[in-house]
């Protein structure tokens, strides 16, 4: 298991979500934080969406399931999916070994891309953390 | 104390410092797991584990009728245990439904201990009580001075016995032996298909015999792993597989009933042996994507009663209450898991069986 580390680079989403932006400022990675792999366990598998998929900020884009439990996982801003991280299938742990890293779940072209200014900075979500 | 406390077994301290997760268990503060599921599996499938499960009841029932009192209580036919045996039987209410799955041993002619599950153990207890009154026999609940440690896997027995001058007690016996210079009641039992021992201790020696095994090379493992290694072996998690809407004929747990002893619910189960059961209890793996857990239903009829993903097959696993005429090995069917229908076959028990089941 990789150490406790919340990216400087890195937004942040109280259901314990990350956003990487893109160049374009358009685009976006989205995925989980090392708190959320680390209360989950090891993740065996990733319910993923479609590419095409809407969606929803903060309502459920798709499910991870560790060996004790299933999680959803919440969208951190709203927009469609481009691309799914699809090596995840084969390797899920990669999302405990590397979260902010090969661990990503969707990249997403944004629809709202003010609703940034609702997500936390890494100091804002440590300190939410506690 | 709040009446809402947690119950701490002896070995607390040591699961807290070896930075387990601790997490509420039928009433008790447990660990379900020290580093990961995954490794505490599979080290108890290729090596050995060591679990603290000191939550679990101890009943001693003893007297001159103990024998014809558990007969009674009892589904098991007691009177096949010889002094240093062990059987698996259940409690059952009058109608059939089970009340507790339970081990009882055989420690001297009229003296017996019955280990039962923590959250039914009060229960399990009372109705002990109540039975024994018909009975020349003297039943004292042994839970809150007992712990037990099963120590589980292809090396345990290995490791056990370099802590020991005694011999070990073979499969399904059991006996008092000193472990690491700790008077333990050692029985050749558990719950993981793998072989191994369960270790009844009194609370003061606890920690020091739990620091002996770790030390030989036993790797901690929480109830995380306890339950892919049962699930794996098709074992009945009481709660999940059992319940006292449940009967052991459609349990697949005819084998452990007796009507013939007369026990508690006897009638019933004769009954349901006789007339068959809308539904049993099968075991599955998934055949595509997702893991179905307890309480996913069955599209077509029947339920999910356990659900996990299975380190060793590398599969979603579980049992399932399914139609009896659809409960035949290799039918394919299919589980509402959160709202997406996912393929399942009925498997043959257990998922997992140990490379030497002569051992």
């Amino acid at each position: 298991m990789s150490e406790a580390s919340y990216p400087e680079d890195l937004l942040y989403h109280q259901e314990h979500d990350w956003v990487r932006f893109e160049a374009d400022g358009q685009t976006a990675l989205f995925g989980i934080t090392w708190y959320a792999q680390d209360a989950l366990g090891e993740v065996v598998f990733y319910d993923a969406p479609e590419v095409g998929a809407t969606l929803v900020k903060d309502e459920s884009y798709a499910e991870i399931e560790s060996v004790k439990a299933v999680s959803d996982v919440f969208a951190p801003m709203s927009g469609e999916v481009v691309e799914v991280n699809s090596s995840i299938s084969d390797e899920p742990g990669v999302i405990n070994d590397d979260p902010y890293g090969e661990g990503w779940l969707v990249k997403v072209r944004l629809t709202s891309v003010e609703e940034k200014e609702a997500l936390m900075d890494s100091a804002a979500y440590t300190e939410m953390l506690g | 104390m709040s009446a809402n406390a947690l119950l701490l077994t002896p070995l607390h301290a040591r699961h807290g410092a070896a930075g387990a997760r601790l997490v509420p268990f039928a009433g008790w503060e447990m660990p379900v797991q020290y580093v990961g599921v995954m490794d505490e599996h599979r080290a108890v499938r290729g090596d050995a584990g060591v679990f603290d499960v000191s939550h679990m009841g101890q009943v001693r029932s003893s007297g001159p009728q103990a024998l014809d009192f558990l007969q009674r209580l009892t589904s098991n036919d007691v009177s096949t245990i010889p002094v240093g045996g062990a059987q698996y039987g259940l409690l059952c209410s009058e109608d059939g439904g089970v009340l507790d799955d339970l081990f009882t041993y055989r420690i001297a002619d009229d003296i017996y201990l019955t280990v039962t599950n923590a959250g039914n153990h009060p229960q399990d207890y009372a109705r002990f009580e109540e039975v024994a009154e018909g009975f020349d026999v003297e039943v004292v609940d042994a839970a809150h001075g007992t712990a037990m440690l099963a120590v589980q896997g292809p090396n345990a027995r290995a490791l056990l016995s370099s802590l020991s001058t005694e011999a070990l007690p073979e499969r399904m016996q059991a006996k008092t032996i000193s472990v690491a210079g700790v008077e333990v009641f050692a029985a050749g039992t558990g719950y993981t298909g793998e072989d191994g021992l369960e270790l009844l201790v009194q609370n003061e020696g606890a920690l020091e015999l739990w620091d002996a095994v770790v030390a030989a090379g036993a790797v901690p493992c929480g109830l995380g792993a306890r339950d892919t290694l049962r699930l794996e072996a098709c074992f009945h998690l009481y709660g999940n597989d059992l319940n006292t809407d449940r009967n052991p004929i459609e349990a697949g747990l005819g084998w452990a009933c007796k009507e013939a002893t007369g026990f508690i619910g006897s009638e019933a189960v004769a009954g349901f042996r006789a007339n068959g059961t809308a539904q049993r209890l099968v075991a599955f793996s998934m055949t595509g994507d997702g893991i179905a857990r307890s309480g996913n239903e069955v599209v077509g009829g029947g339920v999910v009663s356990s659900g996990t993903f299975s380190p060793t097959l590398e599969v979603g696993i579980g049992m399932a209450y399914l139609p009896t005429e659809a409960s035949s090995v290799g039918n394919e069917f299919e589980i509402d898991v959160r709202g997406k229908q996912r393929p399942a076959v009925v498997r043959d028990k257990p998922l997992y069986r140990k490379a030497d089941p002569s051992v």
